[in-house]
C-alpha cells in the first residue's frame, strides 16, 4: 500500500524524440470522471466551510443566548484571537514538537520498511495501521493509566529523580507525547513510500562516497525521501494542530487545553459559543493553510498540490 | 529512544579487523552486527513503542471491574467472562457493528469516486485541473475539528429540511468526504507510476480501450485501490472527532469508548478493540502468506 | 503457427509495402517528422538510423498508429491506415522498454493479441512463436522473473504470434549488453528471413542497423538525410552527416578549382585532392572533402604515387588486435583517423610526434555539401 504518497516520481518520459502524447481524445470523460468527487467534495466542504465562514460572522441577539442574526460581524475574530491566543500559541507548539518526535521515531521504522524488511514489509505496514483498529480514544486511555501519578513510568521517573514536577499527566509532556504517538502512522507511511521508490543502490553508491553514515545520510537518504517528510510532517502537524482528545484525556483543565478544545466546548457547552467556535475554527484553518503554503513553497514540491 | 540508535545506517561499517588473520575479535563482531542492523531493531522499538497502549488494551480485558480501563481489580483477578460474552456491555456491539457498516459504505463510496478523480487527475488535461487539485488537497489540510464544525452547520441549519437528522447518513456522509482526499493520492500514485507503454503495448495487440482498461491498467492499478480502501477503511473506523460532530444520537465505536470513559469503559470495549487489531494484522498477514505461497 | 483470423471489429487487413505519403509530425513547439515519404518494400528488414530526437521514434509510433500524423498519409499496399488506432492496424510492435504485462504471465503476454483478435487457438499460437525465440520452457513465468535478455524474446514473441504485416522494433536490443545485442543481432535476422515479415528497425547504433537491415535510411531532424543499402551508405555518403553518423570519416572543407577528366580538383588547406564526378554531390564551390580512415595508408616515406598525399603528424597510436589506429594531425589543423590492418610481422614503430604521410586511392574520396554544424562537430569528434 504505497500510501500517502505524494511522491510524483516514476512518470515515464518522453519516447525518445518527441514530447508524450495527449491523452484521452475524448474531452468530456476527464469530467464525467471528475463530477462525482467534485461535487461531493464541493457539497460537503467547500459549501460547509463558506456556512461556518457566514456563521462566524453573525452576530447575537443581546438577552437571548443561542439565537444569532446574520452580520459581519468581524468582532468575532478579533475577540477570539485575543481571549484564545494562548490557546493557539499551545496548539501550535505542540503540534510542531509532536511533529518533530514523530519524525525522528518515524523515520528509522520507514527506512527498515523499505530497505530492511524484504517481504515483510507488508506485515509490518500493517503494524503501522493496525493500532487504528483498537481506536484511538481505547489507545489514548491506556497511554493516560501508563503514564499516570502511580503508573509504572511516572514511578521509574521518580526513583530516577528525573521528574522534577512529580507527574506526567496533566502537563504539556503527555499532551505532546499522546500526540506523538496517535499521528506517528501518518508520518511513517508517506516516508515510508517515497523511501521504497528509491533506488538502494544509489545510498550504497554514497555510502562509498561518504565515509561517514550519518553524511550518507544527511546527503542522499533525507533528500531522497524529502517528499515523504514533507507530506508526513504536514500530515502530522495539521491534525495534530487541530486535535483536542489528547489534551482533553492527558493533559490539564488549564494550562494545556488547546484551540481544538476551545472550539469544541464553544460548539457544545457555551450557549452562544457558535460564532466564537465559528471564528476560531477559520483562524485555526488560516494560519495552517499559510504555514503550509510557506512550508511547500520552501521546499518546492508542486506534486503536493 | 535518543537520536543516534534510530539513525539509519546504511550498510555495515568495514570493521578495521578483517585484514588480521586472527579475524574480527567479538567486540567487532557485535559492532558490525549493530551496524547493519542498527535501523531493523530501531524500527522494532517504534512498532514496539506503537503497541504498548494496544497491549495495555488486551491486559485490562480480563479485567474484572466497572471502570475497567482505570483500575485494576486484583482480589478478583483475570476473568475470561468478557471474552465469553463480548456483547455482554449494553451498546457495545450496537457501536461496533455501526462503525462497521459506516466503514463499509464509506469506503466503498469514497474509493469509487476518489478512483475516478484520480484517473481524471493523472490521464487527462483539462481546463480546471490546477484547482481540482487544490480542491482535492485542501481536505487534507485543514483540521478535523474544522471539518467537522462545518459540517455540522450545514447539517443543522440547511440540511434537516431535506429530512437529513444527524445520524447514521450524516456520519457516512462526513466519512466519504475526508477519505476521498487520502483515495486520491494513493491511487494517483500508484497510476504516475504506471508504465504508459503498458497501455499502449495492449492497444498494439488489438485491445480496445475496453480490453485495455479492464485487462491492463486496471489490473495494474488495482493494488493501490485496494491500498486505498484499506486505507479509508481504517481511517473511517477511527474516526472520533468529525463522527463526534455530526453523530447526534448515532454511536460508533470510538464514540461509545469516549461517551463511557467517564463512568468507565466496560471490559467489553477492551476485548472488541484487541480483536479488531489482532483482525486486522491476521488477515494481511494470511494475504501475505497466500501471495508468498502463489509466487513459488 | 496460426494465420490471421478474421479481425475484430474496425480491423484493416491489408498486405503489400508499406507507404508514408508526405508525412508530417508538428508538436506543440517543433517538427519531429518533416515531409516524409517513404516505402519499405514487403518482406524487407529496414532499418531507421538516427540520433536521439531525429524523429525516427515518433515516425514508427506514426506507423503503429501511436501518433497520429499531421498532415500525410500512411498506407500498406493500397489500404490507407491513416487515422486508425492502434488495434485496428495489422501492425504489431517490440517496445523499446518492452512492455511485457507484468501481472499476466509469459503464455498469456504472448496468447494477449490473438486472443484479442478472437483466435480461438491463441494458446497454441503462443506455444509456437514462444519455441520461435526459444522461450519456451518460460511460459508459465512471469515477466519479472526473466533477464533482459529473455525478456526481449518474449517481446519479439508476443509481436511475431500476430503474423503483423509490419513488425516495428524500437531500440530491441538498446538495453542488452554487448555479447547478448550481437547474439540477438544474428537471431533477428535468422527470424525475420524465417517469418519473411516487413521488419523496421529503429535504433541509433549504426553498427546494429548496418548488420541486420537490408535497407538503412539515415534521419536526421525529421527528414530522410539518405537511404539504401547499409554498404552503399557507408561507401559513398551523400551529406556530411551521413559521413559522420554512419562510421568514421575523414573530412576537409575546400574549394572545387577545376576538373581532371573524371575527377574534380579541390583545394583543401593547401593540398589539392581529387574526388571522382561520380562521387560528390557538389561540383562546384565550397566542398567538404572525405575519405574512410580504412581507405588511408600510413607511411614515414612521401609516396610517390600521383598526388592525394598528405603530410601528417602523428598525435596518437592504439593498438587494437586486428588493426592499429592512428590519430594524426594534417595540415588543415583538423585531427583524421587512420586504420592500418596489422598484416605484416613486424611491428609499428611509428610514435607520437613522427612525421608521417598519408596516402589513398582517388577513387575512395567523396565529396558532400559543406555543412557547418556537422564540420565543426566532426573536428570536436575525430
Amino acid at each position: 500500500m504505497s500510501a500517502l504518497a505524494h511522491v510524483g516520481g516514476g512518470t515515464p518520459g518522453a519516447p525518445d524524440d518527441g514530447p508524450p502524447q495527449e491523452r484521452g481524445g475524448r474531452s468530456w470523460a476527464p469530467y464525467l470522471l471528475l463530477i462525482p468527487g467534485t461535487i461531493w467534495l464541493l457539497v460537503f466542504f467547500v459549501f460547509p466551510l463558506l456556512q461556518l465562514f457566514t456563521v462566524s460572522l453573525q452576530s447575537g441577539f443581546p438577552g437571548f443566548p443561542g439565537y444569532y442574526y446574520r452580520d459581519v460581524n468581524f468582532g468575532n475574530y478579533l475577540d477570539a484571537i485575543t481571549e484564545f491566543a494562548p490557546h493557539f500559541g499551545r496548539s501550535l507548539l505542540y503540534a510542531g514538537l509532536a511533529t518533530f518526535f514523530a519524525f525522528v521515531l518515524a523515520y528509522p521504522l520507514a527506512y527498515a520498511m523499505a530497505f530492511k524488511a524484504g517481504k515483510w514489509r507488508n506485515v509490518m505496514m500493517i503494524c503501522v495501521i493496525a493500532p487504528f483498529f483498537t481506536s484511538f480514544i481505547l489507545r489514548t486511555i491506556a497511554w493516560r493509566q501508563i503514564l499516570a501519578d502511580n503508573g509504572p513510568v511516572a514511578e521509574t521517573l521518580k526513583f530516577l529523580h528525573l521528574l522534577p514536577g512529580g507527574r506526567i499527566t496533566e502537563t504539556w509532556v503527555a499532551v505532546v507525547a499522546g500526540l506523538t504517538y496517535n499521528f506517528l502512522p501518518f508520518m511513517v507511511l508517506p516516508i515510508y513510500a517515497s523511501l521504497e521508490r528509491a533506488d538502494p543502490k544509489v545510498i550504497e553508491a554514497g555510502g562509498d562516497l561518504y565515509a561517514n553514515g550519518l553524511t550518507t545520510f544527511r546527503k542522499v537518504t533525507l533528500p531522497m525521501s524529502l517528499p515523504g517528510v514533507i507530506a508526513g510532517t504536514l500530515l502530522t502537524f495539521i491534525p495534530a494542530a487541530g486535535d483536542y482528545v489528547n489534551a482533553e484525556l492527558l493533559g490539564s483543565d488549564r494550562s494545556t487545553k488547546m484551540v481544538g478544545n476551545v472550539i469544541e466546548s464553544q460548539f457544545f457547552r457555551v450557549l452562544g459559543g457558535f460564532p466564537t467556535a465559528a471564528a476560531l475554527s477559520f483562524t485555526l484553518m488560516a494560519i495552517i493553510l499559510a504555514m503550509v503554503f510557506v512550508y511547500i513553497r520552501k521546499f518546492g514540491t508542486e506534486e503536493l498540490l | 529512544m535518543t537520536a543516534t540508535a534510530s539513525r539509519p545506517r546504511t550498510g555495515g561499517p568495514t570493521p578495521p579487523t578483517r585484514s588480521s588473520v586472527a579475524g574480527p575479535t567479538p567486540l567487532a563482531r557485535v559492532k558490525t552486527w549493530l551496524g547493519t542492523h542498527v535501523s531493523m531493531i530501531a524500527a522494532l522499538a517504534v512498532l514496539v513503542y506503537l503497541f504498548v497502549p494496544v497491549a495495555y488494551t488486551f491486559a485490562f480485558s480480563f479485567n474484572d471491574y466497572r471502570k475497567s480501563n482505570i483500575v485494576w481489580n486484583s482480589a478478583a483477578g483475570p476473568t475470561l467472562k468478557h471474552w465469553k460474552d463480548p456483547c455482554g456491555a449494553p451498546g457495545v456491539c450496537d457501536a461496533l457493528v455501526t462503525s462497521i457498516q459506516v466503514g463499509v459504505i464509506a469506503t466503498v463510496v469514497a474509493t469509487v469516486l476518489g478512483t475516478m478523480l484520480a484517473f481524471a487527475l493523472v490521464r487527462h488535461k483539462f481546463r480546471g485541473r490546477a484547482a481540482s487539485n487544490v480542491l482535492v488537497f485542501v481536505p487534507m489540510a485543514t483540521p478535523e475539528i474544522v471539518l467537522g464544525a462545518s459540517l455540522l452547520t450545514i447539517f443543522v441549519q440547511g440540511f434537516s429540511r431535506f429530512g437529513l437528522k444527524l445520524g447514521f447518513w450524516t456520519i457516512v456522509i462526513a466519512h466519504v468526504m475526508f477519505c476521498i482526499s487520502f483515495v486520491v493520492v494513493t491511487v494517483k500514485a500508484r497510476l504516475q507510476s504506471l508504465d504508459p507503454r503498458l497501455e499502449e503495448a495492449a492497444q498494439d495487440l488489438f485491445a480496445g480501450p475496453g480490453a485495455t482498461f479492464w485487462r491492463v491498467t486496471f489490473p495494474l492499478v488495482l493494488p493501490g485501490v485496494v491500498g486505498a480502501a484499506l486505507l479509508a477503511f481504517s481511517l473511517s473506523f477511527d474516526d472520533f472527532i468529525i463522527t463526534n460532530f455530526v453523530s447526534g444520537d448515532a454511536t460508533t465505536f470510538p464514540k461509545f469508548v469516549y461517551v463511557s470513559y467517564l463512568r468507565g469503559i466496560p471490559a467489553q470495549a477492551n476485548v472488541i478493540g484487541f480483536s479488531m487489531f489482532v483482525i486486522a494484522v491476521l488477515l494481511v498477514v494470511a494475504g501475505q502468506l497466500i501471495g508468498n505461497a502463489r509466487k513459488r | 503457427m496460426a494465420l490471421f483470423s478474421s479481425g475484430g471489429a474496425g480491423f484493416r487487413a491489408a498486405k503489400g509495402d508499406l507507404n508514408l505519403e508526405s508525412v508530417t509530425k508538428q508538436f506543440a513547439n517543433f517538427t519531429a517528422v518533416d515531409d516524409l515519404s517513404l516505402t519499405v518494400p514487403r518482406g524487407s528488414f529496414f532499418a531507421l538510423l538516427g540520433p536521439s530526437g531525429c524523429g525516427k521514434t515518433t515516425t514508427l509510433r506514426m506507423v503503429a498508429g501511436l501518433e497520429q500524423p499531421t498532415r500525410g498519409r500512411i498506407l500498406i499496399g493500397d489500404t490507407d491506415l491513416t487515422g486508425s488506432r492502434p488495434y485496428e492496424r495489422p501492425v504489431n510492435t517490440v517496445f523499446q522498454s518492452y512492455a511485457l504485462f507484468p501481472h499476466l504471465t509469459i503464455r498469456d503476454n504472448v496468447s494477449f493479441g490473438p486472443r484479442r483478435r478472437g483466435d480461438s487457438d491463441a494458446g497454441k499460437a503462443a506455444e509456437d512463436a514462444l519455441e520461435l525465440v526459444q522461450m519456451s520452457s518460460f511460459a508459465t513465468r512471469k515477466p519479472a522473473q526473466l533477464s533482459g535478455g529473455q525478456q526481449q524474446r518474449v517481446a519479439l514473441a508476443r509481436a511475431l504470434v500476430n503474423r503483423p504485416e509490419v513488425l516495428l522494433l524500437d531500440e530491441p536490443l538498446g538495453a542488452l549488453d554487448l555479447k547478448l545485442r550481437r547474439q540477438m543481432q544474428v537471431e533477428l535476422k535468422r527470424i525475420q528471413t524465417e517469418v519473411g515479415l516487413t521488419f523496421i528497425h529503429v535504433t541509433h547504433d549504426q553498427e546494429e542497423a548496418m548488420t541486420m537491415a537490408d535497407t538503412v535510411a539515415v534521419m536526421n531532424a525529421g527528414r530522410i538525410e539518405q537511404m539504401g543499402h547499409p554498404e552503399e551508405l557507408y561507401d559513398l555518403p551523400r551529406t556530411s552527416f551521413v559521413a559522420n553518423f554512419v562510421g568514421q570519416s575523414n573530412l576537409g572543407v575546400g574549394d572545387v578549382t577545376g576538373t581532371d577528366g573524371d575527377n574534380l580538383v579541390v583545394e583543401v588547406a593547401g593540398t589539392t585532392v581529387r574526388i571522382p564526378k561520380a562521387r560528390s554531390a557538389v561540383h562546384s564551390g565550397r566542398i567538404t572533402f572525405g575519405v574512410r580512415p580504412e581507405k588511408v595508408r600510413i607511411s614515414s616515406d612521401q609516396p610517390t604515387g600521383a598526388g592525394n598525399d598528405v603530410k601528417a603528424q602523428v598525435v596518437d597510436v592504439s593498438f587494437t588486435g586486428v588493426a592499429t589506429q592512428f590519430l594524426v594531425t594534417v595540415p588543415s589543423g583538423s585531427t583524421w583517423a587512420v586504420y592500418e590492418q596489422n598484416l605484416d610481422v613486424q611491428r609499428n614503430t611509428l610514435r607520437p610526434g613522427d612525421p608521417v604521410w598519408l596516402e589513398w586511392d582517388s577513387g575512395h574520396a567523396f565529396g558532400v555539401e559543406v555543412d557547418e554544424a556537422a564540420a565543426a562537430e566532426a573536428q570536436v569528434a575525430s
